[in-house]
């Protein structure tokens, strides 16, 4: 214990930045902040891969964690765009607001 | 010292992970979330991928949270307004549930690994920048295309979305 | 605990080396700038102007602070804090020469050399953004807000050109680290021309140095933080040492990317030509301006010249004295010899940036950006092709 960290401890850590994420995607009406909960759900997975990479002592999590964040450039880029045409149109950024179809 | 390390670091996570979530202007959440992932750097260096660690560093800490900020000062976001229709009940009944979940996950986690070795730094080498270079263009070569032209892909889209309507 | 202690030796001579260096650059780009525009410059603080850094340093502490009214505090606060920070901080991994034994103690004159030491320094220089936004967005005002966003588009659409230039030198090397990216460029073709990356990378080196220039906020790519365009965009609001330490982190970001083309274009502390010539190249220069120092001090053309040119002209030559004591302690010679050429190629560089912003005219925001993405990534990204097509034709 004084030198080495059991692995469990960082999956719990990952489960618990999860379980924020998924708070913070729940409870919170800024559209910008849901986007930022979804990056940190991403994150706490990247966590989880590279922590088993660990025990396995292969760098396949590595790469999975690395396509992850791949994905979650395209899907910010693609996700912050699809923002500024909701805040054009609506001119609003809560989420609450923008619950119909017809403006 | 990789405890020391481990401790100082996963509590700065979860500190800013709770400030993400509980903060009204998007922009301290913004800065929150680069926090958050600044420290699982760290953690992940801890665990031997190096270059994980930088990759993070610079794609997601220093390109996709730089656009995040970009969006919330131009949208000029202020910060949320106490609008919520939701009952104080139902917020402390949903912290507690939370909480609870949580414990239950740690301990079936515990539970279920065995105890062979922790964590020590330095323990696993293979994360370097050749190892993943030669996994990532031999044998995950079709998952590596792939993802080059869901880039193409996304900027294209983006480009389309946000452009100026003349 | 050995290694605890050497590392803390070393990087209170780095720290200290590097903040004298950053105050006494700032009187460098003063003085050429002043010659190259047919005036003297600082000139009355100490002899020539010398203790104008100490003059400016005392200054800004002894101002007043002013904090406007309406900012954001935390972020206000923060943001010049994060800048000088990250700016500083990428020193630590640029090697100044080469394994050097003095005493008891064989170490590396570096402060730690990572294996990913290249993306090290590509993720500070991708964080010191947020310095710059941060400072522009929390000062409340139109003008800082509008100077802060532009400079951080231009910063993070230059990293683009920057991280690809930086690439192909690392595909010829095959190693990301510093320390052996210099080892990759020791030697010599025909016996005299060094194998420096920047004769096979020429392009890549001057996408690497225009790219460097849009980084680092330097003219011509500094509309952002130009005094008479914008009222000095992003810094606007803020006063004496929240405003000095803006200004330093300029300068740590200058001397970072010229000691980063240094490393991976310019062979590092490799002199250029071979071992026994190249030794007698710092005592020629100094005995040289030495004794030309002292011809002029003769007939000096001010009256402070009787006393400061003959002064100059001895210090030039106990400095040359110093080098030839070099020939006796070989640790010295080392030692000597890698700082001198690292610092002769970095101070070059920086010449190149200080003449540069004498001379050339600013770009409007708009061309910057077309120059960055229709231009400059292309041509980066044409040289990383050429180069990975060469290196996969070649190791067959």
């Amino acid at each position: 214990m004084p030198t080495s960290v059991p692995v469990s401890w960082y999956l719990i850590l990952s489960a618990i930045l999860f379980g924020l994420g998924v708070a913070g995607f729940i409870y919170r009406r800024n559209i910008i902040t849901v986007f930022m909960s979804i990056e940190l759900m991403l994150n706490a997975v990247n966590l989880t891969f590279i922590t088993f990479s660990y025990t396995l002592k292969q760098v396949d999590g590595h790469i999975f964690s690395f396509f992850v964040m791949v994905v979650a450039a395209a899907e910010a880029a693609v996700g912050l765009a699809i923002i500024l045409t909701v805040f054009k149109n609506r001119e609003t950024l809560m989420i609450d607001d923008v619950s119909s179809m017809k403006y | 010292m990789t405890a020391l390390i481990f401790f100082l670091f996963a509590s700065i996570a979860v500190f800013c992970g709770i400030s993400l979530v509980t903060q009204t202007h998007p922009i301290a959440s913004a800065l929150s979330l680069i926090g958050v992932m600044g420290s699982l750097a760290i953690l992940y260096l801890q665990l031997g991928g190096e270059f994980i660690a930088a990759a993070q560093v610079i794609v997601y800490a220093g390109a996709i949270m730089v656009l995040f900020v970009f969006v919330i000062m131009l949208l000029n976001a202020g910060a949320e307004g106490t609008s919520l229709q939701m009952s104080n009940f139902a917020k402390y009944v949903g912290i507690f549930l939370l909480a609870a979940f949580l414990g239950l996950i740690s301990f079936v986690i515990q539970a279920m690994l065995p105890k062979t070795e922790g964590v020590v730094f330095g323990a696993f080498q293979g994360g370097t920048a050749l190892n993943i270079g030669r996994k990532l263009f031999t044998i995950y070569l079709l998952p590596f295309e792939v993802t080059s032209v869901l880039i193409l892909i996304a900027i294209l889209g983006a480009m389309v979305l946000a452009r100026r309507e003349i | 605990m050995d290694f605890f202690i050497l590392s803390l030796i070393k990087a209170a001579i780095i720290a200290f080396v590097l903040l004298t260096t950053l105050a006494y650059l700032q009187w460098i780009e003063r003085k050429v700038i002043a010659h190259i525009q047919l005036r003297v410059g600082p000139y009355r603080v100490g002899p020539h102007g010398l203790l104008q850094p100490l003059a400016d340093v005392v200054k800004l502490i002894t101002k007043e602070g002013v904090v406007p009214s309406h900012v954001n505090k935390v972020f206000y606060l923060m943001a010049p804090f994060v800048a000088v920070t990250l700016a500083l901080i990428s020193i630590a991994v640029i090697p100044f020469g080469p394994e050097i034994t003095v005493g008891p103690v064989t170490t590396w004159m570096q402060l730690t050399d990572l294996n990913i030491g290249i993306l090290f320094v590509l993720a500070v220089s991708s964080i010191g953004v947020y310095g710059v936004a941060l400072g522009g967005w929390a000062s409340n005002n139109k003008y800082a807000l509008l100077g802060g966003l532009r400079s951080s588009a231009q910063m993070i659409s230059y990293e683009l050109p920057l991280a690809l230039a930086v690439a192909s030198p690392l595909l010829l090397a095959n190693t990301l680290s510093f320390r052996e990216m210099v080892n990759y460029q020791s030697g010599y073709w025909l016996g005299f021309i060094p194998r420096w990356n920047v004769w096979p990378e020429i392009l890549g080196f001057v996408v690497f140095l225009i790219a460097a220039f849009a980084e680092t906020n330097r003219v011509p790519f500094d509309l952002p933080e130009a005094e008479n365009e914008l009222v000095a965009g992003f810094h606007v609001e803020y006063s004496s040492m929240k405003f000095a330490a803006f200004f330093m982190a300029e300068y740590a970001n200058m001397v970072t990317v010229t000691a980063v083309a240094t490393l991976l274009f310019l062979g590092g502390w490799q002199p250029p030509f071979p071992e026994p010539y190249s030794d007698f190249v710092p005592i020629v220069i100094f005995v040289a301006a030495g004794l030309v120092a002292l011809y002029h001090g003769l007939h000096p053309a001010r009256r402070m010249d009787k006393f400061t040119l003959p002064a100059t002209g001895l210090i030039f030559l106990g400095i040359a004295a110093i080098f030839g004591l070099g020939f006796f302690i070989p640790v010295l010679k080392t030692i000597l010899m890698a700082l001198f050429w690292f610092c002769g190629k970095l101070g070059i560089l920086l010449f190149l940036f200080i003449w540069v912003r004498a001379t050339l005219p600013r770009f409007r925001y708009d061309q910057l950006m077309r120059f960055a993405w229709t231009f400059l990534f292309p041509l980066s990204m044409v040289n990383l092709l050429i180069t990975g097509l060469i290196v996969a034709l070649s190791s067959k």
